[in-house]
C-alpha cells in the first residue's frame, strides 16, 4: 500500500528531471565533439547557448530536493534518493560545462586545418558519452551492476588520455607553428576525460543510493 | 561534549548492547493477553545512561513492552507472561523481587500530564514523604533539585504553592518529569510524552531528555519518527510483538538493514 502517494510522485517528478538533465548533457557532449570533427563552428556555438537551459534545469532539481527535505522530512532510502538527485544533478552540469569547453576551444581552433587528422579523441569522445548513457541508465532502473562497469570503462578513458598526451607532445615538438591548436586539442582531452570521471563520480552516487554504502570507483 | 563523545560509541556498533552496560536484559520474553500474544520471544539489551526509542505502529507491542519494564503491565487482568527481563542483573519477574523497589528505580512519564490535584510543591515533595523523608528543608532541596533536573525550576520558583492544574501543558509535563526526578530513579520511562504538547514545549522536553541520560538511562516510546531520530542513541522498530530491528539510531535512520523497517520509516506502510 502506497501511504505516502504525492510524496511519491514528488520524488518521481525529481527523478525524471534528473534524467531530463542527463539527456540534455548527453546531447550537449555529442553535439561539441561532432562540431569539433567538423569544425561546425555554428554548431559549438549551439552548445554554448543551449547550456543556460541545463544550469536551470539543475536549479530546479535542488529547489525540489529542497522542498522535499523540507517539506516531507524523507529519511533511508528517500533521503538517499534526494541527496543522489542533488549530487548527480550537479555532476551533469560539470559535464555540460565541459561539452561548452570543447565548444570554445573548437572555435578557438576555428577553421585552421588539423595537424593530424582525428582519430582517437572521437573515440575517447564517445566512450566517456557511452559511459554517461549508462550511468543514466544505471540510475533510471538503480542497478548496481551496470554502475559498477563504468570503473572499467573509466580505465580504457584513461588509457586513451594517456596515448593521445603523449602524441599531441610529440607533435608539439615537430609543429611549433601549431602551438595554439594542439594545446587547445590537449585541453579538449582533459574536458573528456574529467567528464568520463563525473560518469564515474554518478555511479558512485547510484551505489549509495541502492546500499546506502560508498564505494570509490575513481580510486 | 560529553554528548558527542556518548554518541561515536554508539555510532561505532552495529548493536549497541553489546558494547554498552546493559540496564535491562530482556530474554526470550512474551506476553499474552489472554489468546492475544501480544510480545513475541523479545530479546535484547537496553543500554545505561543512553535513549533508547521504542517506534513501531499502533498496536505493536512497544507501550506493552514499556510498562513491562516496571511490571506496570501486571495491572491489565488476563496478562501471562513468560521468559525473563534482567534489571541490573536481577530478573524482575522473580517473585522475591519487590514491585515497589523496582517501580522507585524505574521511573514512568505519561503520555498525557498527570499533575496531583495538588500545589506545585506538594507534587514533587509526594514521592519523597512516602519514601520517609520528613524533614522541611529537606524536602525543600529535594524540590528544588528536581525541578531544576527538569528544566522548569526558573518557571516556577515564585509559584510553589499555586496548584499545579494552572500550569500549561508543556509545564505540567516537565513537572511530571521533575516529579519522577525527586524519586532519584535509575531509569526513566517515557511513554508518548510529548504527543499532548505544542512543538515548543515538546523541543523543551526533548532538550531535557538530552540532559536527563547524562544521569539516567531513558526508554521512551515515541510515534513520531522524527523524534526518535533526534533524540535517541538506539532505536527498536517493533511490529507485531516481534523486534525487527534494533540499531544505532543514525543506522536505522539511514540505511536499516530490514525492509519492513524501512517500509516503515519511509511511511510505506503503518
Amino acid at each position: 500500500m502506497v501511504v505516502r502517494e504525492s510524496f511519491q510522485l514528488q520524488l518521481e517528478e525529481m527523478k525524471k528531471a534528473v534524467i531530463g538533465i542527463s539527456k540534455l548533457t548527453e546531447e550537449a557532449l555529442l553535439q561539441s565533439v561532432e562540431a569539433l570533427k567538423n569544425q561546425d563552428l555554428d554548431k559549438a556555438l549551439e552548445v554554448i547557448e543551449n547550456d543556460s537551459r541545463i544550469n536551470a534545469l539543475e536549479d530546479e532539481i535542488n529547489d525540489m530536493a529542497i522542498l522535499l527535505i523540507a517539506k516531507q522530512a524523507p529519511v533511508a532510502s528517500d533521503l538517499r534518493r534526494v541527496i543522489a538527485a542533488i549530487k548527480i544533478s550537479s555532476d551533469m552540469e560539470r559535464m555540460a560545462d565541459f561539452a561548452v569547453n570543447i565548444a570554445k576551444s573548437t572555435i578557438r581552433i576555428g577553421k585552421q586545418e588539423f595537424v593530424k587528422p582525428l582519430e582517437e579523441l572521437p573515440k575517447m569522445a564517445y566512450l566517456a558519452i557511452e559511459m554517461l548513457t549508462a550511468a543514466t541508465k544505471a540510475y533510471e532502473e538503480e542497478e548496481v551492476g551496470r554502475a559498477k562497469e563504468l570503473a572499467d570503462m573509466d580505465d580504457d578513458v584513461d588509457e586513451t588520455y594517456g596515448k593521445i598526451i603523449k602524441e599531441l607532445l610529440e607533435l608539439m615538438a615537430k609543429n611549433p607553428d601549431h602551438l595554439s591548436q594542439i594545446n587547445q586539442l590537449l585541453f579538449v582531452c582533459r574536458y573528456i576525460e574529467r567528464t568520463a570521471d563525473h560518469a564515474t563520480n554518478i555511479a558512485e552516487h547510484i551505489i549509495f543510493l541502492v546500499n546506502g554504502k560508498r564505494h570509490g570507483l575513481n580510486d | 561534549m560529553e554528548l558527542t563523545i556518548n554518541r561515536q560509541v554508539v555510532e561505532k556498533y552495529q548493536t549497541p548492547s553489546e558494547q554498552l552496560k546493559p540496564v535491562f536484559t530482556v530474554n526470550h520474553l512474551n506476553l499474552w493477553y489472554g489468546q492475544d500474544h501480544a510480545l513475541k520471544d523479545l530479546k535484547f539489551d537496553i543500554p545505561e545512561k543512553q535513549v533508547t526509542a521504542i517506534i513501531g505502529p499502533s498496536g505493536c507491542g512497544k507501550s506493552t513492552f514499556i510498562k513491562t519494564l516496571n511490571r506496570m503491565v501486571e495491572m491489565v487482568q488476563g496478562v501471562r507472561i513468560s521468559g525473563e527481563i534482567k534489571y541490573r542483573e536481577k530478573n524482575i519477574f522473580d517473585p522475591k523481587y519487590r514491585v515497589e523497589e523496582l517501580r522507585t528505580l524505574v521511573g514512568m512519564v505519561f503520555q498525557k500530564p498527570n499533575p496531583f490535584p495538588k500545589s506545585i510543591y506538594e507534587n514533587i515533595a509526594y514521592g519523597p514523604r512516602i519514601h520517609g523523608i520528613k524533614n522541611k528543608k529537606v524536602l525543600d532541596q529535594v524540590v528544588e533539585k528536581s525541578l531544576r533536573g527538569a528544566a522548569i525550576w526558573d518557571e516556577v520558583k515564585d509559584r510553589l504553592n499555586e496548584n499545579a492544574y494552572g500550569l500549561s501543558g508543556g509545564q505540567q509535563q516537565r513537572l511530571c518529569i521533575a516529579r519522577c526526578l525527586a524519586i532519584e530513579p535509575d531509569v526513566i520511562l517515557m511513554d508518548e510524552p510529548t504527543s499532548a504538547l505544542d512543538p515548543v514545549s515538546t523541543l523543551k522536553v526533548e532538550e531535557l531528555i538530552q540532559e536527563l541520560k547524562k544521569e539516567y538511562s531513558i526508554v521512551i516510546v515515541t510515534h513520531n519518527m522524527q523524534q526518535a531520530a533526534r533524540i535517541s542513541d538506539c532505536t527498536a522498530f517493533f511490529l507485531n510483538g516481534e523486534v525487527i530491528e534494533y540499531t544505532n539510531t543514525s543506522k536505522l535512520f539511514s540505511h536499516p538493514s530490514d525492509k519492513r523497517t524501512e517500509d516503515y520509516i519511509t511511511g510505506r506502510f503503518g
